[in-house]
């Protein structure tokens, strides 16, 4: 029978593995990737407890909202990326080391 | 013994997340990354079918799958020249974030196994749509339109920061 702990660890992994990304990563768009994963392990958490814990709808509403707040950083990020990349070519985050001023 | 179709689906669909997962994060090349990105999210709507949360994975495709996903590739195509087929993505610390995130899952396992959850018995699967829709018109009006006002400004800001090119 699946229950609660099943989808609990299949969050825990995915979180770790979105974690390891951000570490590891130097590429942004691959950070950018490792933060989606960490959300989406937020997300499953939510829906899980929303049905096996507190029985309402208020975990998947929360959950509809870490998904828009997560369409505008991507756009954001997007963005970001793509100004980096014409001023320094290159997005490796560890060559972004200068400031305007 | 019979295995539940319950549980068929959900360890294919842990096969599916866990494996894209690491492909993910592991593939050298960042366009192969993007596409186990895409079977991540698929399968993650496959969970939220099973926690019978229809309007979450409709959500979850149309948006993840649809959206952000494709946004993730535009910067992976927009950022590299396609022609020179090198589009990689270098590691490092590898070592400590092994074990730094290893220690993470150990802690997270942990604390899910030796919580004792107040779990309750599932209810029984119904349409979410009209709830969720009337929750956000009720009781989350304000959070609601926070929301949108937060996403016009995220598009708008988006499009300021990427329109001035040519830096000087």
């Amino acid at each position: 029978m699946i229950g609660l702990h099943h989808y609990l660890v299949v969050s825990a992994v995915l979180f770790a593995l979105g974690m390891f990304a951000i570490i590891t990563r130097k590429n942004g768009v691959a950070i950018l990737m490792g933060i989606e994963l960490v959300l989406n392990a937020a997300n499953l958490n939510f829906v899980a407890f929303s049905r096996y814990v507190w029985g309402g709808l208020t975990g998947q509403v929360f959950a509809i909202f870490v998904i828009m707040l997560a369409a505008a950083e991507a756009a954001v990020m997007l963005a970001i990326v793509i100004a980096v990349y014409d001023r320094f070519q290159s997005i490796d985050v560890d060559r972004v080391d200068s400031l305007k001023g | 013994m019979q295995i539940p179709a319950e549980a068929i689906v959900f360890y294919a669909l842990t096969a599916i997340t866990v494996l894209s997962g690491l492909v993910v994060v592991t593939s050298r090349k960042l366009v192969h990354s993007a596409f186990a990105l895409v079977f991540a999210f698929s399968g993650l709507a496959g969970y939220y079918v099973l926690l019978s949360a229809d309007f979450l994975a409709a959500a979850q495709v149309l948006i993840y799958v649809g959206g952000i996903l494709i946004l993730i590739l535009f910067a992976v195509m927009l950022t590299h020249r396609i022609e020179s087929l090198d589009i990689r993505s270098e590691t490092l610390q590898l070592l400590p974030a092994i074990a730094g995130c290893g220690a993470i899952v150990v802690l997270m396992l942990l604390a899910v196994y030796r919580t004792p959850w107040a779990v309750k018995e599932p209810q029984v699967l119904t349409q979410t749509a009209q709830s969720i829709g009337s929750l956000f018109m009720t009781d989350y009006l304000l959070p609601f339109e926070v929301a949108s006002v937060h996403l016009l400004i995220a598009l708008v800001g988006a499009v300021i920061i990427a329109g001035k090119r040519g830096g000087q």
